[in-house]
């Protein structure tokens, strides 16, 4: 934490709406610093290179690829200097599909664009860290898809299944409890609540379960006669 | 150009026949046209076994996927090579005559040329009437007319040669011959023009569906966003409202786009809550965030805990609505249902709210318990206020 408070994390946003970009950056620019803007993925990817930011605040939807095409093509440039890039997706969409897909092409989070700034600011700094954000909306949709029974073909536990106390990490993130009071509720410490988080977020991006990119079509399809 | 490994593949795209040649072409970087004339050349002089092997080699030749940069090459206003495509197709019917004839199935070599050239003018009408066609393009100089008219010379020219070399234009010839190649001379002609109208009436109605549907979300943007922006604009001194205003036409656009109907919503529990929470962040424009997750058909039990849910909203909009947003998590299995409302207000006492103060305690518990479920309600002075309410289900 100490290096944080004398370098503040260097922030690129990539986002197609200027309107957008110039209000999420004078909401941040009271916590971190903003290097950079880009307006859509070829540019997104040139400043990524150029500026090598701690964290990329990435709009879902965009022409041309949107937040996952930025990704796919950083990952395809990675350097050998050892740069890797933190993702975190932010959004209008409540749309599981395209949050899942952004998640799953490797952002550690996802935020809806509605966020207040100083909670944005905190999940830029948890996703510098290396750890998992989730908003009360992406835990619930987690927890849904993972919620049915193992399906038709096999299933492994280790990606598959959620445990008990993940479910109840994320039941408590989804009623918009922050990470320390779960980790007060739960008697554990913020950094087990973090790993808790992390090993979910994992199991969301290697899972096959074939939940995770038809729940939508599925969700309000469901009888239970 | 091609990054791709060259394959010899059929081109159908590009085809006269089947895309032998257009793809034996491109294979051997060769302009098929020159292929093709060799083609029917080799046909000529082997008797027709060429035109046998072409044949075979569209059976086994697989048809190429994407055909690469055919389409600049096809534009089919550009029809330079429909000649070529005329000429093409009736030295291709004469090497299919002369196959025929060394086969032994004959008649007489006086179909011959007739059939040659009916086969030229079909495939110049063809090729006219069943590429896409740019309306626009039916001024008076248009080529396509002449090569039009040209096709409908040949295949009635064929027909005539094909009446006098058998006599049927004499007074007395043969009547029923006559009517017959009026039919096939018409169908020749008509067939593809039928086609080609048939196709654009299609696209014409494709196009109206288009601007129908175009006319629909301009007609929707109107009524909603644009009255909303409107509205926001007007009501810019009062934050609050904004904000209020933003979310509902947020909200109400979400629905739009998922094109879900209220009626289907509120066949569910999920969708009920799911309402409830907007109907109460609606009303007392306090923003109410809500996550469910798991569904059911709605039935009176779930009726009850909506109910619930309502007054547990309502109550934390009332004593919290300033300290951030109000979130209700909901989530739902066959067999039981839990509600989470939380706020982050200044919490209160349970034990002294005043007994006429009716809310907590009957809206909220008695209702849970009338229906065979429970509420808990969770608050400590700073920290927020939680209500609890679970109902197990039938």
């Amino acid at each position: 934490m100490s290096d944080t408070a004398h370098n503040p994390t260097r922030v690129l946003i990539v986002d197609d709406h200027a309107i957008f970009r110039a209000g999420l950056k004078a909401e941040l620019e009271k916590g971190v610093e903003v290097v950079g803007e880009a307006a859509g993925v070829t540019e997104a990817v040139l400043l990524i290179g150029k500026l090598k930011p701690d964290v990329i605040l990435l709009d879902v939807h965009m022409p041309d690829g949107g937040g996952v095409g930025v990704i796919r093509r950083t990952t395809e440039l990675e350097t050998v200097d050892g740069y890797s890039p933190c993702f975190l997706a932010l959004s209008v969409s409540d749309a599981p599909e395209d949050v899942v897909q952004v998640v799953r092409a490797g952002a550690r989070g996802y935020v809806t664009k509605t966020i207040s700034g100083p909670d944005l600011i905190e999940a830029i700094e948890r996703v510098r860290q290396g750890d998992a954000v989730f908003s009360p909306k992406l835990a619930g949709f987690v927890l849904d898809a993972f919620a049915k029974g193992p399906g038709s073909g096999p299933v492994d536990p280790e990606l598959d299944l959620l445990t008990p106390r993940e479910q109840e990490v994320l039941r408590l993130i989804a009623r918009g409890y922050l990470y320390k009071e779960i980790a007060l509720r739960l008697k554990i410490s913020v950094k087990t609540v973090e790993s808790h988080v992390s090993a979910v977020l994992r199991k969301l991006q290697l899972s096959t379960r074939h939940e995770l990119s038809r729940w939508a079509a599925e969700r309000n399809l469901v009888d239970y006669d | 150009m091609n990054p791709e490994p060259r394959r010899l593949r059929r081109e159908p795209d590009g085809a006269l026949i089947a895309g032998v040649c257009s793809g034996l072409g491109r294979y051997l970087d060769i302009d098929r046209d020159l292929i093709r004339i060799a083609v029917v050349v080799l046909t000529l002089l082997t008797s027709g076994l060429a035109a046998l092997a072409y044949g075979f080699a569209w059976i086994v030749m697989p048809v190429s996927e994407s055909p690469p940069a055919q389409v600049e090459e096809m534009r089919p206003a550009k029809r330079r090579d429909s000649w070529a495509v005329g000429v093409g197709a009736g030295l291709v019917a004469l090497g299919l005559l002369f196959i025929l004839r060394e086969a032994g199935v004959w008649w007489s070599d006086a179909l011959v040329w007739p059939l040659v050239i009916a086969a030229a003018g079909a495939a110049l009408l063809w090729r006219q009437f069943t590429g896409s066609w740019k309306p626009g393009r039916t001024g008076r100089r248009n080529p396509a007319a002449y090569r039009i008219g040209f096709g409908v010379a040949l295949v009635l020219g064929a027909a005539l040669l094909f009446l006098y070399i058998n006599g049927a234009l004499n007074a007395g010839g043969d009547a029923a011959l006559a009517a017959v190649t009026v039919i096939v001379v018409a169908t020749l002609v008509l067939a593809p023009l039928w086609l080609r109208l048939g196709r654009r009436l299609a696209d014409e109605r494709a196009e109206r569906i288009r601007s129908e549907e175009r006319a629909d979300v301009a007609a929707h943007l109107h009524d909603s966003v644009l009255q909303t922006l409107a509205m926001m604009q007007k009501r810019s001194d009062n934050p609050r409202e904004v904000s209020t205003l933003a979310r509902l036409q947020e909200r109400e656009l979400r629905e739009w786009l998922s094109g879900k109907t209220g009626a289907e919503r509120q066949a569910s529990l999920g969708a009920t809550l799911e309402t409830v929470a907007a109907e109460v962040e609606e009303y007392h424009g306090v923003p109410v965030e809500a996550v469910t997750v798991g569904d059911r058909p709605l039935d009176e039990r779930g009726l009850a805990m909506a109910g619930a849910t309502r007054e547990a909203l309502v109550n934390a909009v009332r004593y919290a609505g300033e300290d951030g947003p109000i979130r209700m998590f909901a989530e739902i299995t066959p067999k039981s249902a839990q509600v989470f409302v939380r706020d982050r207000g200044p919490g209160f006492d349970l034990e002294g709210v005043p007994d006429d103060r009716r809310g907590v305690r009957d809206s909220i518990i008695g209702r849970m318990e009338r229906n065979g479920g429970r509420a808990e309600v969770r608050s400590e002075a700073g920290e927020g206020t939680e209500v609890e309410l679970t109902m197990e289900m039938k």
